[in-house]
């Protein structure tokens, strides 16, 4: 039998190491695994490289983790929230440091890490600051820029509902990142609402195949972002 | 042109110029219809809303949805159904979701057919300059205009002629770091709308009560007249 349900999202990120890359899907609110992610800053693991879209709000979530000092490192397209001060501070005093990254060349790093691409070539931001120090090639008359496949450690997923083989479907726009995290991650941590016998989930609507999950874990009513920092809350 | 005369000389013209919803309603005019479309935050936005009777347009978000509906009711809306700019969105039917990756492949693989940006400036060469001032202190985020710019079919400019000091933001050459190099199809002003060509700015049409001269005042390179067609 296979049993990817782990019982908790302490147990499900148990072994996050220090200086681990961990990629961290959402986009806003939308998608963000707040429980794997409070439940990382109660673990302790510091030195991290965080791969994610953004930068949190207000003091929970990843900006809850910013915040505990266990960061050193983000690959991020946009870190900058209107309710949120904390990426702010850590970069302009530099304890933070900042790859920012085009967020389509971000997903196709993350995509192509996944799927055993290198490198690929890509136009986005050529002529721009952010193509200094790359390769620049010519393809049938066109500059593009060498971009290296990004790999993780671990990746933490909000997903809908998974099955104990570890097959995921989504939330409409809270899908996002996961799919491709999931890819490149060694170990990929899918929390969702419910989790469901194999065979439960039609094998056609299935969006991230089992193959690419190691664990996942049922928080059946996760927080908003946005709840939490309209409540005021700071974690921890 | 000092801020004085410009001043004078719109008050002598009456000129106003179009204002932002009519920007967009002058923008959502060359929109075709079926068209799979992007629309930026800020005035883009505001194009959806005066897409002329009988058209139909896909609006494409990059977070994830073609297909995306407007705001919920107010009291509505789901905090897993968001638009780029992070506000709650309705889906259309037809809509479909789908993953970061494949919706940046839809960008960069040339499938969107138009995408509608604000701009800080834009020179006659089509550079765009739109996500940062390269203030030491600020925050570095381009979240995805350099892929929107890079991929997507055509790409128009919906912006202020000048800044709030007065300033062209049309320049012969950016100042800003740029978003992309040579991007821009063309841009929709408040006074006229403008393409870029090989030959540079070329002006396409005056908004009502505005002239020629005003506009290529307020333009920072040669301002080329409407071509014969």
């Amino acid at each position: 039998m296979i049993d990817k349900q782990v019982s908790s999202a302490a147990d499900a990120v148990r072994d996050v190491f220090d200086g681990a890359v961990v990629m961290i899907g959402g986009f806003g609110e939308a998608g963000s695994p707040i429980e794997l992610i409070h439940a990382l800053i109660d673990q302790g693991a510091s030195d991290l490289t965080v791969v994610s879209n953004n930068t949190g709000s207000g003091e929970v979530g990843l900006a809850a983790l910013l915040k505990a000092g266990r960061v050193s490192k983000i690959i991020c397209s946009f870190p900058r929230t209107v309710n949120s001060t904390v990426f702010p501070e850590l970069y302009r005093s530099g304890r933070t440091e900042l790859e920012l990254v085009p967020q389509g060349t971000l997903a196709e790093r993350i995509r192509a890490g996944g799927a055993g691409i290198p490198g690929f070539y890509t136009p986005a931001a050529v002529g721009t600051p952010l193509a200094d120090g790359k390769e620049c090639r010519v393809f049938d008359g066109q500059e593009y820029l060498l971009e290296r496949g990004l790999k993780a450690d671990f990746a933490f997923i909000k997903g809908q509902v998974a099955d104990r083989h570890g097959n995921v479907i989504y939330n409409k726009t809270a899908r996002n990142f996961g799919p491709p995290m999931a890819m490149a991650a060694k170990v990929a941590i899918v929390q969702v609402n419910a989790v469901v016998d194999p065979g439960e989930i039609d094998p056609e609507i299935v969006v991230t195949p089992g193959i690419f999950v190691q664990r996942v874990v049922e928080v059946a009513d996760p927080a908003f972002e946005s709840e939490l920092v309209a409540a005021g809350v700071s974690y921890p | 042109m000092t801020e004085k005369v410009q001043t004078e000389r719109a008050q002598a013209l009456g000129v106003v110029g179009r204002s932002r919803e009519e920007m967009a309603k002058r923008l959502a005019q060359d929109i075709a219809n079926g068209s799979y479309v992007n629309l930026g935050i800020g005035i883009p936005e505001l194009v959806a809303k005066f897409v002329p009777e009988g058209r139909t347009l896909i609006y494409h978000t990059e977070n994830g949805l073609l297909g995306m509906g407007p705001s919920p009711e107010p009291g509505g809306g789901d905090p897993e159904l968001i638009n780029a700019g992070k506000r709650y969105v309705t889906v259309n039917p037809g809509a479909a979701f789908f993953h970061h990756a494949d919706s940046f492949a839809m960008i960069r693989g040339g499938h969107i057919d138009l995408c509608v940006l604000g701009a800080m400036q834009v020179s006659k060469a089509g550079d765009l300059a739109n996500w940062s001032t390269g203030a030491p202190d600020a925050i570095p985020a381009v979240g995805g205009a350099m892929d929107l710019v890079a991929g997507v079919k055509s790409v128009f400019v919906i912006t202020q002629h000048c800044t709030r000091d007065g300033q062209p933001k049309l320049v012969e050459s950016c100042t800003y770091p740029l978003t992309g190099r040579g991007v821009i199809d063309r841009v929709y002003t408040d006074l006229a709308v403008i393409d870029i060509t090989a030959d540079g700015f070329r002006l396409v049409e005056l908004s009502p009560g505005v002239d020629f001269e005003y506009v290529q005042a307020l333009t920072g390179a040669e301002l080329l007249p409407i071509a014969n067609t």
